[in-house]
């Protein structure tokens, strides 16, 4: 199954477009880092491939069909923050079960402990979170993750545990991954294909 | 000698009481740095912690006490029955007394049976007021902030029309305009009401349909009306019971001017507006407690309604909900 942007062009003003013509390609099961210097469009990218954004031209397929509005969707997209993904007002077990009903035991990979579930995001730190947000899009219609400055806000230590968690889930299912970073380490770390932004803007 | 001795002792008194300052002074820094700081941070939370709950249980009990008034005066204005409002002009033009504690006007009606039952009308007429036009408010405000834009421009226009026109003269027209008399006053605080709240919830509305987890739960599945109903609306219950309270005294200040001037209920209701008109031709003539207690009785009422709200605001704080 290929997640793929086809000659997909945007611009959020209308003289001034942010991708011109751009592809792009990830299979299941395989890893790419995609970096860039701020603001190139990489979380344009990300949005677009998520369903977050339409194309203005061009298009979105996952395994040649557009990809769906309606429904679960297979691609699912990660924030920089998580704060700001979750409704303020809710209990996290509220959150989570918004998409799935995991069982304890994938709860424990990711790292979650269960008195967490009865807390407000306001009792949390932003690692915390970060972790239900990434159980959250792990729901197992899942087919493709993205991660879009999953972890920059957070400590090495932190980061290196959603890390470790997250690729062990996505090997274990086969998932896609697109990890958006601005760290050359990470994205060598986690991934089997980095790809630089200006080169695909460029070809 | 002897003033110079004075001066001297008095200086000396001085000086042992800045030295005992001093003593305490360096006592306490060099205390300081063993228990002082921890022992400071942790008396100042437990303080802060009781005046917000005792800020909260106030509030709570305000609540109470203001909803236990307004039940009261309402059940009292159904209750008294019509002994008060004949005529006796036997009793004309009484003196406030222990008989009757407010007087009784011209025409020799007890001015507290007048009051009481004019007070429950003008709560009638706010809550009903009020509590359609709170509704109207949300129905708009909602559909203006996620409707297409053409619907936003039309329900914006409509609100700066509304809000354009001075308020009491458009409520005149409207309440002349839909029959006058109790339906014309109804539908005329209805119709000029909702602009504000409508304003309010239609801009929380867009702030919250910017929100990134409004988007994530449309990736997860969730229809608009899910959306909608689970993440929007409760978070609109505040604004909406806060501006629901707060349009009460509103719409009761209206209802009376506007009976004030003649354009409200029918001349034989007690409406507190009416007394007030009645009273304005005696008053010159020093039946001063035609006006007055009447008077006082609505401003008490609207400012008790008033304080209502703010509790209400307070208890729904999200920064002081968890306690």
């Amino acid at each position: 199954m290929h997640l793929s942007a086809q000659n997909v062009s945007f611009g959020y003003r209308r003289e001034r477009r942010v991708l011109n013509g751009l592809d792009f390609c990830i299979r299941a099961g395989e890893r790419v880092a995609l970096t860039g210097p701020s603001g190139c469009g990489k979380s344009t990218l990300s949005q677009l491939l998520a369903g977050y954004l339409r194309p203005q031209s061009g298009q979105v397929t996952l395994g040649g069909d557009a990809l769906p509005h309606a429904g679960y969707s297979p691609v699912q997209l990660i924030y920089q923050h998580p704060e700001r993904a979750i409704n303020p007002r809710w209990r996290l077990r509220r959150t989570l079960h918004e998409s799935w009903h995991p069982d304890a035991q994938f709860l424990d990979t990711m790292g979650i402990a269960p008195e967490w579930l009865e807390r407000y995001p306001v009792e949390l730190s932003g690692g915390e979170i970060q972790r239900f947000c990434i159980a959250r899009a792990l729901a197992p219609q899942t087919r493709f993750l993205i991660a879009d400055e999953m972890t920059t806000m957070l400590d090495m230590v932190t980061q290196a545990q959603i890390w470790e968690c997250v690729l062990e889930q996505v090997t274990a299912r086969g998932l896609g991954l697109l990890v958006v970073t601005h760290s050359e380490g990470l994205a060598r770390r986690t991934c089997d294909r980095v790809v630089d932004f200006r080169e695909l803007t460029a070809g | 000698m002897h003033i110079e001795g004075g001066s001297h002792a008095h200086a000396h008194a001085v000086e042992h009481a800045a030295g005992a300052g001093a003593g305490v002074g360096a006592g306490e820094l060099a205390l300081g740095p063993g228990v002082g700081p921890d022992a400071v941070i942790g008396a100042g939370r437990r303080f802060a912690l009781l005046g917000n709950i005792n800020r909260r249980k106030l509030a709570a009990i305000l609540t109470v006490i203001i909803l236990a008034i307004i039940l009261t005066v309402s059940v009292a204005g159904v209750l008294l029955g019509d002994k008060g409002l004949t005529a006796d002009f036997s009793q004309k033009a009484l003196a406030p007394s222990r008989e009757h504690p407010f007087g009784t006007d011209l025409l020799g009606r007890d001015v507290a049976t007048r009051t009481i039952k004019g007070l429950a009308l003008s709560l009638f007429v706010g809550v009903s007021a009020s509590a359609v036009s709170a509704v109207l408010a949300v129905i708009v405000g909602v559909c203006a902030a996620l409707g297409r834009g053409w619907l936003d421009h039309a329900v914006n226009w409509l609100i700066d029309l509304t809000m354009g026109i001075p308020h009491t003269i458009l409520l005149i027209l409207i309440s002349i305009a839909a029959g006058r008399g109790w339906r014309g006053l109804l539908i005329g605080v209805i119709v000029t009401h909702w602009t504000g709240l409508a304003r309010i919830i239609r801009a929380e509305v867009l702030q919250l349909r910017s929100q990134h987890y409004i988007a994530v739960a449309g990736k997860l599945g969730r229809s608009r009306w899910w959306v909608m109903t689970r993440h929007i609306l409760p978070h609109l219950v505040p604004q909406f019971l806060v501006g629901l309270i707060l349009l009460f005294p509103h719409a009761i200040m209206h209802e009376s001017g506007l009976t004030f001037l003649g354009f409200g209920m029918p001349p034989e209701q007690p409406a507190i507006g009416i007394i007030l008109s009645e009273a304005m031709r005696s008053l010159s003539s020093g039946m001063w407690w035609l006006a007055f207690f009447p008077g006082l009785a609505l401003v008490i009422l609207v400012l008790l309604i008033d304080k209502l709200g703010e509790c209400v605001k307070l208890l729904f704080n999200p920064h002081s909900a968890q306690e």
